[in-house]
């Protein structure tokens, strides 16, 4: 740890060179190897007791340990605090060893992954944490990097190749990543041999996005950027190997940067109660006082004269010093109000809890074959205190699969599906899919469900094979054809691969491309279409466009993109057609689909002629080049003839609407921070009934400085809160009291809804406006963040945890919500879909959004019902059983003489009474499951802190107080005088203090008795066996031969026999028993028969119901209503296009067939080899078997 | 320690899961078992608070204790008793020079003898008692101040004596025996009751002084260290205040001498509070047709060599007849009527509470 601090502090930069471990093993950088173990054999147990002895509690412990060893103030045998101690300290230990073991064994398997590094002239396996800085090592496909390597060269031409960085951000579209062309030709080992390139970089850091170095070979210089680099924890993808060299490896690699150190995270009941601990050792040390004053003045008044019979020593006659003594005797004996076994009790709960989470049927996703996990075994209750959800949208609210579900052709509707009496029928599992067999290449894990457009197709319908035509041809996706009719797309985004494969199954198959010419396979035909050009997407165009000559020679310009766009762009001659597709798009809209409009023209050869030479010009100009290009698109793109519009399903995942609804309902307020498109993401909002069109308003901040989100904010908010007060001149000291407002939150009835977008939330979250973003954003009812960086995510959850007091969710996926999920109360991981990387820094994970509704409404409301119940009960129990003490002192002279047995004060707490406690605190259950999600309201209290805060602990003090109070002087009043039946003398210390004991074991028996709302199998057991375990032990300790044994350790003998088999025992006991329970009865029942919660009504409903038998349940369903008009969705990244006419990307056979033996050998070019499967390739080829098992997600990003 | 959520494991997890879906079959499913433990449906009672269940328990404890509690105050009342304090505080009390001349070096002891009229005859047994007040014999320091493996006959233990006999451990170099505070203080009156018939003579009333202390003490927490007693005390010393050493406490029954002596026994079973009463003598009932103590008059004639009145201390003789229930009890009686009173009272409260303010009747009315 010291060494690696003073290494990165001196590190300024970093020089490694190729191939030249001697040189790189002089700066001494960390190796490939990972540890994220704490302990190893012989440092265990030092280092762990001292972390345990770190704790405020075990070392208070330590300190009464201390204490009762001087025999002047010990009033307690060693012990009754060692003995507890012990197990806790031993219970802990346990818990960590085989945390550690867990860690030890998973790095293991980290560091011992192959890979194949270069050494020697040979390529050889190594593992993973022999691999070096400076090694060159081999990498194959679907791979995952070992270290931060430098791409040297690669299979792919130019030295390009793709790498899945799921891992790291999230997104899981490929990424290209190139070689320096010096080093992209260094294709063979020897070569590579005699790499002896130095790099000198950047020292490392935790920026994934970045890196800046420099390469220095043969006396050149190149620049490097992270282009050029793979970082540890991406895959290779598509790209049979590459080599590289290693940069940063081991614990500094990027990925390993970002991990950071998970930060403890502590519940809002750990701090309530190591606050209550302190209030109890104030209230300790206040009796301590009270009772070290007591016994300055008795001994002052009768102990100096006492001393006929009992004669202290000088010091213990002074009576001062003996109060000073007492005090600390006290505090001896008064230690079990802060109980030992809390910390360790609580710890089991929660453990016992994140297994009930674990167990989860409910929770258990098939189709990915994953439980949900809580891997943070600390947080449960708080899961029932959510006041905040912070969503990422991809992959957590959505599926990220993109599938083509409806579209309207020259103003037809297709996808709907109706019966014969021509109602529209839903569609689900079962209804019949469209028989795509005639076409040998389709795909096929694509469903549509209407037959008619499939009847259109084949009645050559010239619209609908336009249409289509233009979905195969307008796009910027590469396709892969591994073997014989085994198509693969690799889309960039989603979408697009959706587009391309309706297309494709619909008859109009995209086969190959080259720069400059499109093949497709059109009904069986194989047709290739000259590409003149791809006006390519971007944010601003919102559209884009081919420009391709069909073998008939007619130049046509097939355009799609955004709705609006498109309208602006139509033929008059369209002006019918726009109407009826506007409204087929206001549909699609309504249903959540995310639309495009798609349009075609034809161009005339002389005018296409004269504006492509202009084209040609304008891409040569340096100065604003790129607004030269935007005027000649925009010139070209006039006049487009309507086809109509697609409608994609950006697919949700499985009853999220439900499950928002529902949260909604629990009075949770859901925040979705997305790094999608303003549009995406409403869309998205209003597909999840997050915005609905009965929403008196949707605000959209979209300003660019901070004056505009200022202003905007504020108008918003006045919009709002309708007071003219709030002045638009109001400077940063004003805005200060707008945080009073939250009143007014209440009283808001009509619903608002707040979309902001990233560059305005980045003003927004300036110190001078954050707080009235956060009041605006609790004044509506959704607030939608959309291009936010990860960064930001973090600093909005910050925001409200800051500011708002309130738990905090974060739910995310992808990389990059992991900041989010770090600094949120909770982190949710949504395991399965993109990499683990949310999953590694989550405390809960699961597969489904959906499941959170049943984390936060079952288990964690059980969870904090449990905390709650059990914390109650636990401080109960404990200050009845140690106040008796401090009632005890007024009688015997404030000596510090315990009422009970020492033994009995040993296992009180942790034989007699912890297991029913446990129990309750493990099984209790006030409402079950079903009902506990049919009321959402149920969730409420958890918000509002009421089962457990600083009232109810001062209210079961008392009540603990109390009985400890009414356990000492009933059996006072009733001993004073008593005799045995026998009349011998029996109001003795030991028969006192055994009554006193078997009444406090009963009386909080019968308490919990009643605190219990459920009571199993477990429950009677643990309730029955403690109470007979405590007899058992009682009769045992007491018996004639452990005397005479250890005749001075158990002084006890015979008390129990001849106490407990006295019928006025008995009598006290049954009294006292009565009069300790009887008052919080009362209260109880009064609470609930006067004031019943939501819970005792609920409870009693299923009461009556169980009563009844099992009824049908009417599960609420949540339909979509809203029919707001969908915006362009087209998550797209620009410069595709460029990519693709360049060339760059198009594979070379002979280079790829060098390294890849598997891959049938092609001839020397590509043209060559489209010319070939253009004659050769039938289009009726065979499927290959094995395409059936893709899933349709690896087929759209592939 | 840098990467602590770094996990292998579960990334290769996570990839096997997903490639999953061709051979679902060969993987195993990670799906939990359907058990009702972990789906937390365990069968289960769940009880709760109606006016159904909670008021006629209300009723039924009013109604079982308040008989309770008259039986108890009954035959509480029945017990006579008798008390006398005899400290000798006043001047007109005949222990008063006693009381006020006492030394512990005195060689004679004091006698002073009360007398006192018994308005009612005393049935059955009677147990006559001595009281302390204001002494504490629960004071942490004197509690612990003993030896138990020593009264135990512990021969090691009898020679060096626990730490906690200090400042009782030892006396003149010799360990004492029995040590400590508790033992030190051992009360030493000796009383002694006669009856005064009608003739006006002082007939003596037999004090039977075995008995008195439990059997679990006498057998088993207290032995003597060896048979013969002279020798087996060898070598200790008496504690500071008596006056003749623990094997001389009954010369004239070896069965009640040495730290089996039943007096001794009685003392070391220290009393909770600071006002107790510890057996002293049992007076057997002689026959059935008269009573043990019959009305009269009757003259306790003390020994007093115990002084208490430097802490204000009292000593008190209490004669005392017992019932089923032990000796004179009043607490428990009233206790149990006015508990039993109380919960009945609850019960009729809460019904007509329960009554006018019902609202579980509409609880179907829930929000969702």
């Amino acid at each position: 740890m010291a060494f690696w601090r003073r290494n990165t502090h001196i590190e300024k930069e970093r020089h490694v060179k190729a191939n030249a471990r001697d040189y790189n093993d002089k700066f001494s950088y960390a190796d490939n190897r990972i540890k994220t173990s704490k302990y190893n054999i012989f440092t265990f147990l030092p280092i762990n007791l001292f972390e345990q002895f770190q704790r405020v509690a075990n070392a208070y412990f330590l300190v009464l340990l201390i204490l009762q060893v001087i025999p002047e103030i010990s009033s307690l045998s060693w012990f009754t605090t060692i003995v507890p101690l012990v197990l806790v300290l031993v219970i802990t230990a346990v818990k960590d060893a085989t945390d550690d073991y867990f860690r030890h064994k998973s790095d293991q398997q980290v560091n011992n992954r192959q890979s194949q590094v270069l050494i020697r002239g040979s390529l050889q396996n190594e593992k993973w944490m022999n691999v070096r800085v400076g090694d060159i090592i081999r990498l194959e496909n679907n791979q995952f990097v070992a270290a931060d390597i430098l791409l040297l060269c690669s299979s792919e031409p130019y030295g390009l190749c793709y790498i899945e960085t799921a891992e790291l951000d999230g997104e899981t579209n490929l990424k290209v990543r190139q070689a320096l062309t010096v080093t992209s030709d260094l294709k063979d080992i020897t070569k590579l041999m005699d790499f002896d390139g130095e790099v000198i970089c950047e020292p490392p850091n935790n920026k994934l996005d970045k890196f800046t170095g420099t390469l220095y070979w043969r006396d050149n210089k190149y620049p490097l950027d992270n282009e050029k680099m793979l970082l540890r924890g991406c895959v290779l993808r598509n790209t049979e190997w590459c080599f590289g060299m290693v940069i940063f490896a081991g614990l500094q690699t990027k990925l390993m940067q970002n991990c950071g150190r998970t930060t403890f995270k502590r519940t809002s009941i750990d701090k309530l109660m190591n606050t209550l601990v302190l209030w109890i050792f104030a209230f300790l040390i206040c009796m301590g006082v009270i009772l070290a004053i007591g016994n300055t003045i008795w001994v002052s008044w009768i102990g100096r004269n006492f001393q006929v019979f009992l004669p202290g020593e000088e010091f213990q006659s002074n009576a001062v010093f003996s109060g000073f003594l007492t005090f600390w005797s006290y505090i001896i004996i008064l230690n079990t109000v802060v109980p030992i076994s809390l910390y360790v009790s609580v710890e089991v709960l929660r453990l016992g809890h994140s297994y009930f989470i674990n167990w989860d049927q409910k929770m258990f996703c098939r189709q990915t074959n994953t439980a949900a996990e809580a891997r943070t075994t600390t947080l449960n209750e708080e899961l029932g205190q959510v006041e905040f959800i912070f969503s990422d949208k991809t992959g957590t609210l959505t599926q990220n699969i993109m599938v083509f579900s409806k579209c309207s052709i020259n103003g037809q509707t297709y996808g709907d599906v109706y019966n014969e009496f021509d109602e529209k029928v839903e569609i689900t599992e079962k209804t019949a899919c469209v028989d795509f067999s005639f076409n040998p290449l389709c795909d096929k894990a694509f469903k549509f469900y209407d037959g008619s457009l499939i009847e259109a197709i084949k009645l050559e319908d010239l619209a609908v094979q336009e249409f289509f035509r233009l979905l195969a041809l307008c796009h910027t996706v590469m396709p892969e054809e591994k073997s014989e009719g085994h198509l693969v797309y690799l889309a960039q985004s989603p979408d697009e691969g959706a587009l391309v494969t309706a297309a494709r199954n619909f008859g109009f198959v995209f086969r190959a491309r080259t720069p400059e010419t499109i093949t497709l396979c059109e009904m069986g035909r194989a047709v290739t279409y000259q590409l003149l050009a791809i006006l390519d997407f971007n944010n601003v165009r919102k559209r884009m466009s081919v420009i391709v000559r069909n073998p008939q020679g007619q130049i046509k310009l097939y355009c799609k993109g955004a709705d609006t766009i498109i309208f602006d762009r139509l033929d008059p001659s369209s002006e019918a057609l726009m109407y009826t597709t506007s409204e087929h798009l206001n549909e699609f809209a309504g249903e959540g689909l995310r639309t495009l409009a798609l349009a075609y023209k034809d161009l005339d050869e002389d005018d296409f002629e004269v504006w492509m030479k202009k084209l040609l010009f304008a891409s040569t100009v340096i100065e604003n080049r790129e607004d030269q290009l935007a005027v000649l698109y925009e010139e070209i793109e006039q006049g487009l003839k309507l086809l109509g519009a697609t409608a994609i399903e950006d697919k949700l995942q499985e009853g999220v609407p439900e499950t928002i609804a529902c949260l909604n309902l629990a009075d949770i307020k859901i925040w979705v921070l997305t790094g999608d498109k303003l549009e995406t993401a409403m869309n998205i909002g209003y597909s999840c009934n997050m915005l609905r069109d009965d929403m008196n308003e949707v605000f959209v901040i979209s300003g660019h400085t901070l004056l505009e989100v200022q202003q905007q904010l504020r108008s918003a908010k006045e919009h709002i809160l309708g007071l003219s007060r709030v002045s638009s001149v109001g400077d940063v000291e004003k805005t200060d009291m707008f945080a009073d407002d939250s009143v007014f939150e209440e009283a808001i009835i009509a619903e608002y809804a707040l979309v902001i977008n990233g560059h305005s939330l980045a003003h927004a979250l300036e110190p001078q406006l954050e707080h009235i973003l956060l009041d605006l954003a609790c004044l509506c009812k959704t607030v939608i963040c959309c291009r936010v960086t990860p960064l930001q995510k973090a600093q909005v959850v910050e925001l409200v945890k800051r500011h708002k007091r309130a738990v905090t969710l974060a739910i995310g996926d992808g990389a990059n919500d992991v900041s989010m999920i770090k600094t949120a109360h909770i982190g949710v991981g949504i395991s399965g879909q993109e990499g683990m990387q949310a999953v590694l820094a989550s405390d809960y994970s699961f597969a489904q959004f959906r499941y959170l509704q049943r984390l936060l409404l079952v288990h964690g409301r059980w969870s904090y019902f449990r905390m709650c119940n059990f914390l109650c009960y636990f401080f109960y129990k404990n200050f009845a059983f140690t106040l008796v003490h401090f009632w005890y002192g007024f009688f015997c002279g404030f000596s510090a003489q315990t009422v009970y047995d020492q033994w009995f004060i040993t296992l009180f707490n942790i034989v007699y009474t912890s297991l029913p406690v446990l129990a309750m605190g493990l099984f209790d259950q006030d409402v079950n499951d079903q009902n506990s999600l049919r009321y959402p309201s149920l969730y409420k209290p958890g918000q509002q802190n009421l089962l457990f805060n600083k009232r109810q602990f001062f209210l079961c003090t008392l009540q603990g107080m109390g009985t400890s109070f009414l356990l000492f002087f009933i059996p006072y009043g009733a001993f004073s005088v008593m005799v045995k039946e026998d009349g011998s003398h029996f109001s003795d210390q030991q028969t006192f203090a055994v009554t006193i004991a078997t009444t406090l074991v009963i009386v909080v028996s019968v308490q919990i008795g009643l605190d219990k709302h459920y009571w199993t199998a477990v429950n009677h057991l643990f309730i029955w066996g403690s109470l007979t375990v405590y007899f058992a032990i009682l009769f045992a300790m007491q018996s004639n031969g452990i005397f005479g044994i250890f005749p001075s350790n158990f002084p006890f003998v015979g008390t129990a026999r001849n106490c407990l088999s006295e019928k006025s025992v008995w009598l006290v006991i049954l009294l006292t028993t009565v009069v300790c329970v009887v008052p919080g009865l009362v209260v109880s029942f009064l609470r609930v028969d006067l004031f019943p919660t939501l819970t005792d009504k609920v409870r009693h409903l299923q009461q009556s119901r169980k009563k009844e038998g099992p009824q049908e349940q009417n599960l609420r369903r949540v339909r979509r209503t809203s029919s707001r008009r969908s915006a362009y969705a087209f998550s797209h990244q620009q410069g595709y296009g460029e990519l693709i006419t360049s060339g760059k990307n198009m594979k070379m056979s002979t280079v790829s067939s060098a390294g890849s033996p598997g891959r049938t050998p092609h001839s020397s070019t590509w043209i060559e080899n489209m010319l070939k499967r253009k004659n050769e390739v039938s289009c009726t080829s065979d499927e290959s078997g094995n395409r059936a098992k893709q899933t349709p997600k690896q087929q759209v990003r592939a | 320690m840098m990467a602590t959520s770094y996990n292998a494991k579960e990334e290769d997890g996570h990839h096997s899961g997903a490639s999953s879906h061709g051979a679902a079959g060969v993987v195993k499913s990670k799906k939990p078992d359907n058990t009702a433990f972990k789906q937390q449906r365990l069968p289960a009672w769940q009880p709760i608070l109606t006016a159904g269940t909670v008021l006629p328990a209300f009723f039924v404890i009013g109604l079982i204790f308040i008989p309770i509690g008259i039986g108890l105050y009954v035959s509480s009342n029945n017990i006579k008793e008798f008390e006398i304090d005899y400290t000798g505080v006043d001047i007109s009390n005949p222990c008063y020079s006693c009381a006020k001349n006492f030394s512990w070096n005195s060689t004679t002891p004091c006698v002073c003898s009360m007398n006192f009229t018994l308005e009612q005859p005393f049935e059955s047994n009677v147990f006559m008692y001595y009281g302390l007040s204001n002494f504490y014999q629960n004071h942490r320091r004197y509690v612990k101040s003993r030896d138990d493996s020593q009264l135990n006959g512990d021969q090691s233990a009898l020679k060096n004596p626990s730490k906690e006999c200090e400042p009782y451990r030892t006396s003149d170099g010799l360990p004492i025996a029995p040590c400590g505070a508790i033992a030190n203080s051992l009360f030493n009156d000796t009383l002694e009751l006669y009856h005064i018939d009608s003739n006006n003579t002082r007939n003596t009333i037999p004090l039977v002084k075995k008995g008195i202390a439990w059997w679990t003490d006498k057998h088993v927490k207290f032995r003597n260290p060896g048979e013969n007693l002279t020798a087996a005390f060898q070598g200790t010393n008496k504690p500071v205040n008596w006056r003749k050493p623990v094997y001389e406490l009954d010369p004239s029954d070896p069965d009640n001498n040495g730290f089996i002596n039943e007096d001794f026994i009685v003392w070391m079973r220290t009393a909770a509070l600071p006002t107790f009463r510890k057996l002293y003598r049992i007076i057997q009932k002689k026959s059935n047709t008269t009573p043990t103590l019959p009305s009269g008059k009757y003259v306790l004639e003390i020994t007093y060599n115990y002084p208490v009145l430097s802490f204000d201390g009292r000593k008190r003789m209490i004669l005392s007849t017992i019932s089923w229930m032990g000796g004179k009890n009043p607490f428990l009686g009233i206790a149990y009527i006015t508990v039993g009173s109380i919960c009945f009272f609850l019960g009729v409260v809460l019904l007509i509470i329960h009554h006018k303010y019902d609202t579980r009747s509409n609880s179907a009315d829930i929000p969702n």
